[in-house]
């Protein structure tokens, strides 16, 4: 098993109401040098068997088509470390 | 005329959308999202609502319901198809419409009467209005603010394609004050406020909202 990360974010020219929101609580907190806050999403995915390019691009269709809507977000696709490895260093 | 509405999980106002039609003079049909079956009729209503809880984003997961896979064939055949609120959102995730739909520029969910004109009387949807139409229907949203690029905006204002906007204060930051917009065809048609939601004088602020049901009926007669 691997796990595959896909992000997601509102492009920069749309415009982020849950970033703005965010961005006013850290005013308010007292958490100064903040310029800008954008929210975005972060998918976590565990796949079955070896990453092949193959593989990789179906998640890539997968991210285009359901996870992000290319109207508003980018996304960003990269491979963590195989989720056993991950389990061992643990 | 037979006028089917889909029931998708999270679905809140089909039951509403079933009696505008039926007081426009249509057999209301009931759709379930995990059919594979338009049940022959003549249109469809996309009702609002919170389809599938709306996890993920707006509609993203209700393009994806088998009976949507029917729905987009139909409305690409030229049948009249209306998505209102969660439904103009399932629309422009299915790309039957362009644009999306995003959280309200003031971040809070808008309930109230609102003021519309209509800008184009030449819709399947929108044929009972005449151009310029001022009508009031209720509107409630927390993601209701239409954005698209700028060449798709002046596609959609160069070919009329805009159905309604919003007149008095824009209620979610809509772009170009854009309540609802047509495709190419003039058959599919997105609107955020509620016209099911005025269509007896009793409940809701009047009956503007019930040209919308009678004009697809006289569409599907005229062909």
């Amino acid at each position: 098993m691997a796990r595959v990360v896909v992000d997601v974010m509102p492009k920069p020219e749309i415009l982020d109401p849950q970033g703005k929101a965010v961005h006013g609580a850290l005013d308010r907190l007292g958490f100064g040098g903040v310029a800008d806050v954008r929210q975005g999403k972060r998918f976590e995915l565990e796949v079955e068997g070896e990453i092949t390019e193959e593989r990789l691009a179906e998640i890539r269709t997968l991210a285009e088509t359901l996870l992000s809507n290319p109207v508003i977000e980018d996304f960003a696709v990269r491979i963590e470390q195989p989720v056993s490895e991950a389990g061992l260093d643990a | 005329m037979r006028v089917g509405v889909v029931t998708f999980p999270g679905s809140l106002d089909d039951i509403d959308a079933q009696r505008a039609v039926r007081l426009a003079g249509a057999e209301p049909v009931a759709l379930w999202h995990g059919d594979h079956d338009l049940k022959s009729v003549d249109a469809v209503v996309l009702p609002g609502g919170f389809s599938y809880g709306d996890y993920l984003r707006c509609g993203a997961i209700a393009r994806f319901a088998p009976v949507m896979s029917e729905v987009v064939d139909a409305a690409n055949g030229g049948m009249p198809v209306l998505g209102i609120c969660n439904g103009f959102q399932i629309l422009c995730e299915s790309h039957l419409l362009p644009g999306a739909l995003i959280r309200n520029d003031h971040r809070k969910f808008v309930c109230r009467d609102q003021r519309l004109r209509i800008d184009n009387a030449a819709t399947a949807w929108t044929s009972g209005y005449e151009a310029g139409d001022e009508i009031v229907i209720p509107l409630k949203n927390g993601e209701g603010g239409f954005v698209a690029d700028d060449f798709t905006l002046d596609l959609l204002e160069g070919e009329g394609r805009v159905v309604a906007r919003y007149l008095d204060d824009n209620p979610n930051g809509s772009m170009r004050d854009i309540a609802g917009i047509t495709n190419e065809r003039g058959n599919v048609v997105g609107l955020m406020p509620h016209p099911e939601h005025a269509v007896e004088e009793l409940c809701g602020p009047g009956t503007d909202g019930l040209p919308f049901f009678t004009s697809v009926l006289s569409a599907l007669v005229n062909g």
